[in-house]
């Protein structure tokens, strides 16, 4: 194995989750910063012009009010990410092993741990019977990983394992961190813009009633900044759930094939991973339990779509996971090349 | 100018050493570490053993020597594990015997269907299982941890600092036995009862 290779390669995409972890929370703040300080900013262009006892707005109430919530939502998605991630996939944690199955589960969550060297993750089991898995958490000494029961019942000791090992591949390279706060915060933002879309078509109402009498005084002071402004701001508030979304889709593609290859890395069976992404390929029905807020978390699109099955530029934009018939083909390029490679020791053997 | 021009070449030259040297002790930590990670699940299988042969001992008293081979192989790779500053291979060659003990042991075991039938039986099944896997697991990250701390230290220019790092070649845990290259079978649930050749 080309170790050294692997190892920068690890170290770089340990690097750039984090570095996309800063990223995406300052972007997140500084968009809160601009619905409140361009709320500001055109409140106080139009107060400009009012007489003397009227209203002028000169703090910056909005932006410093929202700046903090847009920190105090980072900051809780930070903390509480993991635990939310689990709890919207009615995920149960597996403390001590009840029965076979989740024996099992738990020895080759601890075989994987310990092939990947890292601690044993916390394991959780969602009452789903669709094949299905994901890992979540900060960092690998705070892990989660959680496992639906029909991926018990599918999957064989050996592809069970090359699923946790993959799983584990996400820990080590941190894209945990990176997935579970874009999950945090997708639901912070869908949240936010459902509740102001509401605020705003009672504000627009309000505005137009209060708005009307001094209107006559300040029109000329309407300049096109002010209207500019406007319908920027508007959008903004409209926009926010679509770019977050598509974050989360741009951010999981490429990270699912090194996943993969880190699964066969661990496991040394990249055959293992290939049938069993083939068996969850072929129970299409929807992970009815993971929601689309963590679709992107997931091994296998939860919601079976049909995107997900091709390659190219519309693909590319709408799916969280690449097409699964191009990961089983470089997996399976990867175990032939192994048996080529073990060829004469495995028929000494045998 | 060239004064400065000194200076910042002294600067990179420590910044490297500084580099290299703490990338080698970080490495040789983790070789280190590796080890334990084994040493816990070698310990894990010596203490699953006296429960697998009193699970087995009832049903199988015509074969006391497979049970007793595999009880001293046992006794055999504490001793080894205990012992203060055995080498890696010392250990592998212990283990290996077990494993080779182990594994005609259940070999015996399949010939039963009686006590194949037992839950206990199962249930170790799994269990024995999981620490072989685990075992070879800690064993490919040892290896592959020690072959990029070798690698590391014999390359130019690192090779300078190994010294001054307290460097020295991690020994890799060979597989010397080929019937261990072999994936050990421990399925006990499967097929019906080969021929018996012992009485």
């Amino acid at each position: 194995m080309a170790d050294d290779f692997e190892t920068a390669n690890l170290f770089e995409q340990q690097e750039a989750n984090r570095r996309r972890t800063r990223w995406l929370v300052f972007v997140f703040v500084a968009f809160f910063a601009w619905l409140g300080f361009g709320g500001d900013w055109i409140l106080y262009e139009l107060t400009r012009g009012a007489p003397p006892n009227a209203y002028r707005h000169s703090v910056p109430w909005f932006g410093l009010v929202l700046t903090a919530i847009g920190g105090l939502l980072a900051a809780f998605a930070w903390k509480a990410g993991p635990t939310r991630v689990l709890w919207s996939a009615g995920a149960r944690e597996i403390e001590t092993p009840d029965g076979a199955m989740e024996t099992r589960l738990v020895n080759v969550v601890e075989e994987m741990a310990i092939a990947a060297g890292l601690p044993r993750p916390r394991i959780w089991l969602i009452a789903d019977t669709d094949p299905n898995a994901f890992a979540t958490g900060l960092d690998a000494e705070h892990a989660h990983v959680a496992v639906t029961e029909g991926l018990l019942l599918t999957c064989s000791r050996d592809e069970l394992q090359a699923v946790i090992a993959h799983e584990m591949g996400h820990v080590k390279n941190l894209d945990v961190r990176l997935m579970t706060l874009l999950a945090a915060l997708v639901g912070a933002v869908a949240l936010m813009s459902d509740g102001m879309g509401r605020l705003l078509r009672g504000g627009v109402r309000f505005g137009a009633v209060t708005g009307g009498g001094s209107r006559g005084k300040r029109d000329k002071d309407l300049g096109p900044l002010v209207i500019v402004l406007v319908v920027l701001w508007l959008l903004s508030w409209l926009v926010a759930p679509f770019v977050t979304r598509l974050l989360a889709l741009g951010v999981s593609r490429k990270r699912e094939y090194l996943a993969d290859a880190m699964s066969a890395q661990f496991t040394r069976n990249p055959l293992a991973l290939a049938s069993a992404l083939e068996k969850i390929e072929h129970a299409d029905a929807p992970t009815v339990s993971i929601k689309r807020g963590s679709a992107h978390l997931c091994i296998a699109d939860p919601l079976g779509r049909q995107s997900s099955l091709h390659e190219g530029k519309v693909a590319d934009w709408f799916g969280t996971h690449p097409p699964m018939a191009i990961r089983v083909a470089r997996l399976k390029a990867m175990g032939y090349q192994q048996k080529k490679q073990l060829g004469e020791a495995i028929e000494a053997t045998a | 100018m060239a004064f400065i021009v000194l200076l910042v070449v002294l600067a990179l030259l420590v910044f490297w050493f500084i580099g290299a040297y703490n990338k080698l002790i970080g490495l040789k930590n983790q070789v280190a570490n590796a080890w334990k990670q084994i040493d816990v699940q070698l310990k894990r299988r010596h203490d699953l053993i006296p429960n697998l042969v009193n699970t087995v001992k009832g049903a199988m008293q015509f074969e006391r020597e497979t049970l007793e081979a595999v009880v001293s192989a046992r006794n055999k790779a504490i001793q080894v594990q205990q012992a203060p500053g055995v080498s890696v291979s010392q250990t592998a060659a212990a283990e290996s015997q077990l494993t080779g003990a182990l594994s005609r042991l259940l070999a015996v075991v399949e010939s039963y269907p009686d006590l194949k039938a037992t839950g206990n039986v199962a249930q170790l099944q799994e269990e024995l299982t999981s620490t072989e896997n685990k075992i070879a697991f800690a064993r490919q990250l040892y290896n592959d941890t020690a072959t990029q701390y070798n690698t590391k230290q014999q390359q130019f220019p690192t090779n300078l600092v190994a010294g001054m790092a307290g460097a020295s070649p991690a020994e890799l845990w060979e597989i010397t036995d080929v019937a261990e290259r072999a994936v050990p079978n421990v399925d006990l649930s499967l097929g019906s009862p080969p021929p018996r050749t012992t009485a």
